[in-house]
């Protein structure tokens, strides 16, 4: 067996160097946060009422707005990889909206919007200013635009010609997809419901706005760490922010494993 | 038979004009052209994947113009085989039968038929990956062959195989277009390749299709 020297360069040593620094300064940060006070503190703090539904709430509004986000991503990632029509990039661009604008913005949007007579109608049928289902609906609106984003281009790196043979051996054109498209694609699936989970979980400006942050009933992970920081306690926001640390790393972690076993 | 009347393409500048081009039912064809002449584009005109401007496409005396790809009765094999990639070979052998909805005795019978004509018995339970060139040929002739079609359709299906396969290769696609009784388009730019399989050769440049052999 052989061994290649490394020849360290002025311009390695140097990436290496920004890239170390970086590096040590994102796990200063980390290390900060889990040291300001001790486990037992910590512990206390995740086992208070409001924190125990703040992350039942979070899991389960960041599960269902991942799982809505996908059903949409699918379809529009397919739409705008695959169709050909007048109009494609100016909607392309459209559907980057969420991501571009300030989340306040996002927020004070979806607030506006229930007040139209359309939107008073849905309100009629089910509630979300002010609700459960306005944070699911806050986090949807940004978590589908970069679950869209990343469908769009699992589609691109698809060949199309498994689904075109497909279509040759009896398929109709959702057939094809359905069929051969999408289980190869369920790689790139999985990577947009765990991106779009992710958003959701640190969003907090639309809620904040749309479904406001009342205790035991519209508060999510973030909004307990503004609560706790509003309140003075210091301790239980650092609880609440390292635990959706863990869960950050955990998504990263999944993404990574099960990415690439699928 | 094969036949395309009057067929206009266009795509930008790129153009086919009025092509014209017949293939005897039973008879093997080659179409013979430059790489970015627009061979491939004819072929996909004739599996229905796409539509010309104008002019007329039949297959066995029936205008198929307008129809979907599912209905033309045609097998396709593509450059690069195309295969399904998290199908074993089994289910790809047995994907267009099971698209009609066939019995699964029915399936499984033509399954391991089609596996023994073409030598792939032993990789039934695997998945594509991992397969050499000439074995992904095999799959994905045998894929297109199970719904027994008339027609068969290959875009360079030698391309990417080995030198010392090719003529194995190359006698095991005459041997079936032979014995299944098939009316094939072949698609190729190597002048041997079209000599050791076609009855009839054709060549397509500047948007013109030619006749340069017939056998």
């Amino acid at each position: 067996m052989t061994t290649r020297a490394v020849r360290v360069t002025p311009f390695w040593g140097g990436l290496t160097l920004a890239t170390g620094a970086y590096l040590l300064f994102l796990l200063a940060l980390l290390g900060s946060a889990a040291t300001y006070t001790t486990p037992g503190h910590l512990w206390a703090a995740l086992g208070s009422r409001e924190i125990r539904y703040s992350i039942g709430l979070s899991l389960v509004s960041c599960t269902a707005s991942a799982l809505l986000a996908l059903f949409l991503a699918v379809p529009v990632g397919y739409l705008l990889s695959r169709g050909r029509f007048p109009g494609k990039s100016w909607l392309d661009a459209a559907l980057d909206i969420p991501i571009v604008l300030p989340p306040m913005v996002v927020g004070l949007c979806l607030l506006t919007f229930f007040q139209t007579p359309l939107g008073k109608a849905i309100e009629g049928v089910m509630h979300f200013t002010y609700a459960v289902a306005g944070v699911v609906l806050a986090q949807f609106v940004i978590g589908a635009a970069f679950a869209v984003r990343t469908m769009r281009s699992v589609f691109d790196h698809l060949s199309s010609r498994p689904e075109d043979v497909a279509m040759t051996l009896g398929c109709s054109r959702g057939q094809a997809v359905w069929l051969v498209t999408l289980p190869a694609a369920n790689r790139g699936m999985f990577a947009a419901f765990s991106i779009a989970w992710a958003r959701s979980l640190g969003e907090f400006g639309p809620i904040l706005v749309f479904a406001g942050i009342t205790r035991m009933k519209t508060e999510v992970l973030p909004t307990s760490i503004f609560i706790e920081l509003s309140a003075g306690n210091l301790e239980a926001a650092i609880a609440v922010s390292l635990l959706m640390v863990a869960l950050a790393l955990v998504v990263l972690v999944a993404v990574r494993i099960f990415g690439e076993r699928m | 038979m094969i036949q395309l009347e009057s067929i206009v393409w266009h795509a930008g500048t790129f153009r086919l004009e009025n092509i014209q081009l017949t293939i005897p039912t039973g008879s093997y064809g080659v179409l013979m052209g430059r790489t970015g002449t627009g061979k491939t584009t004819l072929l996909e005109i004739v599996c229905g994947l796409r539509q010309p401007l104008s002019g007329r496409v039949s297959i066995g005396g029936r205008d198929v113009t307008h129809e979907p790809p599912a209905t033309r009765g045609v097998g396709y094999v593509p450059q690069d085989g195309a295969l399904f990639p998290t199908m074993t070979i089994r289910e790809q052998l047995g994907f267009a039968l099971r698209i009609r909805r066939l019995p699964a005795r029915e399936i499984v019978e033509r399954v391991e038929q089609l596996a023994t004509e073409l030598g792939l018995t032993a990789l039934l339970d695997r998945l594509p990956h991992g397969l050499s060139g000439g074995e992904r040929q095999r799959v994905a002739l045998g894929r297109a062959l199970a719904a027994r079609p008339k027609v068969l359709l290959l875009d360079e299906p030698l391309s990417a195989i080995d030198e010392e396969l090719r003529e194995e290769l190359a006698a095991l696609l005459r041997r079936v277009q032979r014995d299944h009784g098939l009316t094939a388009l072949h698609i190729t730019h190597s002048r041997a390749e079209a000599d050791l399989l076609a009855d009839v050769i054709f060549r397509l440049a500047d948007s013109r299709i030619t006749e340069v052999y017939r056998g």
